[in-house]
């Protein structure tokens, strides 16, 4: 555990710590609900992360969007401020500082976005863009001063001519000129660490590779540190040194990207891998693809959060009441059903879930003819979440489905890499067929 | 194009990719000018009045934009913009266009029970579904789709291809798939348009134009994308041409690594150098 001592920690060989940092976001609600709820809603954006950060190194963080990446990388860099958790920057507590003791140190943690267009002011003149920082932070002395200092960065990331350029609007300059615009201006504070929010992402197929060339040898030359924000797994593999795999706010997978790539460990990095198209119409093939999508981070899935989605599913990964109104709404509607089931089950809306138990009052006369569909329609799920119900029985007046407990999730090493799978914990109890 | 055959047109920014989608659908902006042909079933669409146009696209041509958010009206239901397509084509009751619309939407897998949200209300693979349901209850012979999978997720991209793909397959529909992923086009194309500033580069059956690329533009088009085996990176020189005074000549030559100089003089015509592969490149033979 490092102290909150503001000090800087001598031989603190990372540049960054991130420690269980938590954001959440407080959902806006109308008045009323706000009062008839008594719980208050939050999106948990970022919930749980910790990662090191070395100096000179380039992290991946990687996910789908909603994933927390964006959030996370603003957090880092105190665009936002943490609900929970602790981050280190140069060894000293950053987590709660304030805007006035931040100033000082943005010089040293720059961040480029996604679109250049949106963050080039179009009235400004891109030499001036460029060299604003320079005077937000007071470090020039005179306009010859800045002039020379914003030509050579210019050179530095390629924008030549620089004289003719100078002068030139945002408007006049392609996409990639303007990407190289944004780098300069973020460089000319001469940072240490650079958060690259899905920085090439917008540009076209045959500039990308001039910018990513730029963001290496540039790292070279000012022993730069990146935290590269990315959906595009393939990118990353030729940028990054060690990668994150994000989902619904959680590091899923971290390692070494060689050992990601090579025997990637968490289903749903598997699932990204294998959805990357392979630029060869002779390697066409069936791709066996996650089920739906992202559920909301309001209302996250118990145990695993990928469980709902996941190929590989245990019983013991999460499985819950809202697993089961899914799988009988799923039912319910396919076309298939008769008549005579609908009124055995009833309607979606007369059943409830809570926890890891969903239910239905009985209003029948043979409430034994439920519990059989019941357990029916159970034989038609997945096997994982079949076994995972403990029970299907009649409670008082109702009919109550209830799931085992998620085995605990631990982050557990695998060979290089972190994973938070229960796949991989040793203690990982299965229920018995 | 053939029945049931899917196109793939890639090409960078300014490609004019999108400008031609909204030719073929007729739905340019009033101060262009549409010179050529485009023949659909036999007809010539170039010389179609306003009002044939009209009953044509939607029904027989149906289009799919990047964003849903562009084609779908944030103040209708999903059920009224389907009532309202189904109406403007056939004569049919709401009643039946109601239960057409469900079936459509169930065959995209989004839930009979949502039909009466409004577009706000589902996600952006939702959205993109809802969208390609849209453009698929009246059964078009061709759909136009323009980048349709360029916002969404990566797993939820995959998800729509395959949508595409098994659609195609079913109803025999034909499918022009406008990106800058070449990636996709490998996935999922029959054959290939490469549009640089304007003009066709390149154009043949999908394996031919990925294992043997003519045109220069397409090699380093190729070279450039990063994809999991990338070893190296490559990019094309300089930028692409600004369209108000187009490069004499070949379009490409500022940029091309064997640029002669007939490349700045004349324009060279597409050729065609092997059965259905044609390339605009002078010297298009020494790729073969």
């Amino acid at each position: 555990m490092i102290g909150v001592s503001e000090e800087v920690t001598p031989g603190e060989v990372n540049l960054l710590r991130v420690q269980e940092v938590e954001v959440h976001f407080p959902v806006k609600m109308p008045l009323i609900q706000q009062l008839v709820s008594r719980e208050k809603q939050v999106v948990h954006a970022v919930d749980g992360v910790s990662f090191d950060l070395r100096r000179g190194e380039i992290l991946g963080l990687v996910g789908e969007s909603g994933c927390g990446k964006t959030t996370l990388g603003r957090t880092i860099l105190r665009l936002l401020e943490p609900t929970s958790g602790r981050i280190f920057f140069e060894g000293r507590d950053i987590s709660h500082l304030s805007q006035s003791k931040l100033r000082p140190l943005r010089r040293r943690m720059q961040i480029i976005f996604q679109d250049p267009h949106a963050s080039l002011n179009p009235a400004m003149t891109i030499g001036r863009a460029i060299g604003h920082p320079l005077q937000i932070h007071g470090i020039v002395r005179d306009a010859e001063e800045l002039r020379r200092a914003v030509l050579e960065i210019m050179g530095e990331v390629g924008l030549t001519p620089e004289d003719q350029l100078y002068d030139k609007y945002p408007g006049d300059l392609s996409g990639g000129q303007k990407q190289r615009a944004v780098i300069a201006r973020a460089m000319i504070l001469d940072p240490k660490l650079l958060v690259v929010d899905e920085g090439v992402a917008m540009l076209d197929m045959s500039v990308r590779a001039k910018v990513l060339e730029l963001m290496l040898s540039l790292k070279q030359r000012y022993g730069l540190t990146y935290i590269f924000i990315t959906h595009d797994l393939a990118t990353a593999k030729f940028l990054c040194d060690r990668i994150a795999i994000m989902y619904l706010g959680r590091i899923v997978e971290l390692g070494p990207a060689a050992s990601i790539y090579a025997e990637p460990k968490h289903p749903y990095t598997q699932a990204l891998l294998q959805v990357i198209p392979i630029p060869d119409p002779d390697k066409r093939r069936k791709k066996i693809l996650p089920r739906g999508e992202v559920p909301d981070a309001i209302h996250l899935p118990a145990g695993c959060r990928f469980h709902t989605r996941c190929q590989s599913v245990l019983p013991t990964c999460g499985w819950e009441g809202r697993d089961f109104i899914e799988l009988l709404d799923e039912y319910l509607s396919s076309i298939s059903v008769a008549a005579n089931e609908k009124e055995v089950l009833g309607s979606i809306e007369e059943w409830w879930a809570k926890g890891f138990g969903a239910g239905r009052k009985i209003d029948e006369k043979d409430p034994q003819k439920l519990v059989e569909k019941v357990k029916d329609i159970l034989t038609k799920a997945l096997p994982a979440m079949a076994r995972a119900v403990q029970s299907v029985e009649l409670k008082g007046d109702s009919v109550i489905v209830q799931f085992r407990t998620p085995d605990q999730l631990l982050r557990t090493s695998v060979a290089n890499d972190t994973v938070e799978c229960l796949l991989y914990q040793q203690s990982n109890s299965t229920v018995p067929h | 194009m053939a029945p049931g055959e899917t196109l793939g047109v890639v090409g960078e920014t300014g490609s004019g990719k999108s400008t031609l989608a909204k030719a073929i659908l007729g739905v340019l902006p009033s101060n262009a000018t549409v010179k050529g042909e485009l023949v659909f079933r036999e007809t010539l669409l170039t010389q179609m009045n306003d009002e044939t146009l009209r009953k044509l696209r939607g029904k027989d041509i149906a289009l799919i934009f990047q964003d849903p958010m562009t084609r779908l009206n944030p103040l209708m239901t999903i059920e009224d913009h389907f009532v309202e397509e189904i109406q403007a084509h056939e004569s049919v009751s709401a009643e039946e266009a109601r239960s057409r619309a469900l079936e459509a939407l169930v065959s995209m897998g989004i839930h009979e029970s949502r039909i009466k949200n409004y577009p706000h209300e589902f996600s952006g693979g939702m959205r993109q579904r809802i969208m390609i349901a849209l453009a698929l209850v009246l059964n078009p012979s061709l759909l136009v789709a323009d980048e349709p999978t360029t916002s969404l997720d990566v797993i939820v991209e995959a998800q729509i291809l395959e949508i595409l793909q098994d659609l195609r397959r079913v109803y025999k529909m034909s499918l022009l798939l406008i990106t800058h992923n070449l990636g996709i086009v490998a996935e999922v194309c029959d054959r290939v348009v490469v549009l640089y500033a304007g003009k066709v580069a390149e154009l043949g059956p999908v394996r031919e134009i990925f294992h043997r690329p003519l045109h220069p533009y397409t090699q380093g088009l190729l070279a450039s994308i990063i994809h999991l085996e990338t070893k190296e990176l490559h990019s094309i020189d300089g930028s692409p041409p600004d369209m108000v005074t187009p490069p004499s000549g070949c379009r490409f030559h500022p940029r091309c690594p064997y640029m002669q100089s007939i490349c700045v003089k004349t324009v060279p015509p597409l050729v065609e150098f092997s059965p259905g592969h044609f390339a605009a490149c002078h010297f298009g033979e020494k790729f073969l």
